[in-house]
């Protein structure tokens, strides 16, 4: 235990068990955000292959036509749609947009800024990236 | 574990048994901390603070927890308690559906000895903000003797006077688990408290202690702040209602 801090640390942070569907979204959307940086650096080393010719951008773009490039990609579009729709809604949130008004509070305190509006935004973007992700699925398989 | 007692005598036909495990720890002289597990008795009424107290008084008096009022006003009592921060005072035993129930200091606080935790930084961060109204005149002397407000007015931000400063918000943030410097939710919703305040004339020096990367623009909505609120005051929304402000959203 640190006890100068006694910090939760990276796993307290990550940990998406305790506090729910908002704490999944929260996960989800750093994971994300962090899977879509790493594939931007990949992307502008793949574009780059085009300064090796034609032969050198075709020998790479092979890779994506493969099973594990498909599996890829789709991780990519999963990763996108979800990023997208839900940060829509924690931009919206962060500009205090839906989050509910000041009132007394009554027990047992529901707390308003974790309203249905806010759930339904995080369940629709991760159905949108389901969605998105079997669209592709279909599309780079059904070739 | 180190420890297995029970208590034998005097038993209420009424009362059922839980093991009540306690995280042990003092930084003074302990390398690492320990569960100790004691199997105590409980009635449908009986708080986790009842529960600890009576280890305290059968089989451990060394067992250290913070606590005061024992009805959710003082804010001393705060500690997880199975994973979750609640306030010992405000959880009842059979509300939690476990046999098994742990205790452990808050997070993200120095622990002084096993559940009592240092308030120090939540106290300094909340002495920042400046937790007053600021105002060049006082009632003291104005004609009228007091600061009129209209219902509506006091609605903005009486929800966020109900802080208790128990921590619990800090506790389950999960910036707050990786960021030392960040202010916390506790003092961000205070923050809003004032600037709501009709009353209030401070706004500029308040928003300028908070506009910092390890302010307000540190916190991601996650509301786990909120969903551990004992009193309902859901730090959340006052910092998205802030940072609204702040950002040109709302007046």
């Amino acid at each position: 235990m640190p006890q100068d801090e006694h910090r939760e640390g990276i796993g307290g942070m990550i940990n998406p068990t305790r506090y729910g569907i908002e704490r999944v979204a929260y996960l989800l959307m750093r994971l994300s955000g962090l899977g879509l940086l790493a594939y931007f650096v990949a992307h502008i080393y793949e574009t780059s292959n085009i300064l090796r010719g034609q032969v050198g951008w075709n020998e790479f773009l092979e890779l994506t036509q493969t099973t594990g490039g498909h599996i890829f990609l789709a991780i990519v579009i999963a990763m996108c749609v979800f990023h997208t729709v839900n940060g829509i809604r924690v931009m919206l949130g962060h500009g205090g947009v839906g989050v509910g008004k000041p009132a007394r509070p009554d027990y047992p305190y529901d707390p308003a800024s974790q309203n249905y509006r806010h759930k339904i935004g995080i369940y629709s973007s991760i159905v949108l990236a389901a969605v998105a992700t079997m669209y592709g699925l279909a599309v780079m398989f059904g070739e | 574990m180190a420890q297995v007692s029970s208590i034998s005598n005097e038993q209420s036909p009424t009362a059922k048994s839980i093991t009540l495990k306690i995280l042990r720890y003092n930084p003074k002289h302990d390398e690492s901390s320990q569960f100790m597990e004691f199997d105590v008795q409980y009635e449908k009424w009986t708080t986790v603070l009842d529960v600890i107290l009576d280890v305290k008084k059968y089989f451990d008096h060394s067992v250290a927890v913070r606590y005061s009022c024992r009805q959710a006003t003082c804010g001393s009592c705060g500690m997880i308690i199975n994973g979750k921060p609640k306030l010992a005072c405000f959880t009842k035993i059979s509300e939690l559906n476990s046999n098994v129930v742990t205790v452990e200091p808050m997070k993200n606080f120095p622990v002084i000895r096993d559940l009592a935790v240092k308030f120090e930084k939540l106290f300094d961060s909340h002495q920042k903000i400046k937790p007053y109204l600021i105002r060049d005149d006082t009632e003291l002397v104005s004609d009228e003797k007091e600061f009129l407000q209209t219902p509506k007015e006091v609605e903005q931000y009486i929800q966020f006077a109900n802080c208790i400063k128990c921590g619990l918000c800090n506790s389950a943030c999960p910036t707050m688990a990786t960021d030392s410097s960040f202010v916390g939710p506790q003092a961000l919703a205070q923050a809003y408290r004032y600037v709501a305040d009709s009353r209030d004339k401070g706004k500029d020096s308040r928003l300028k202690m908070i506009d910092d990367s390890h302010g307000i623009w540190r916190c991601h909505f996650a509301g786990s702040c909120s969903q551990v609120c004992p009193k309902g005051v859901d730090p959340a929304m006052g910092i998205q209602l802030l940072r609204g402000y702040m950002l040109g959203f709302s007046s």
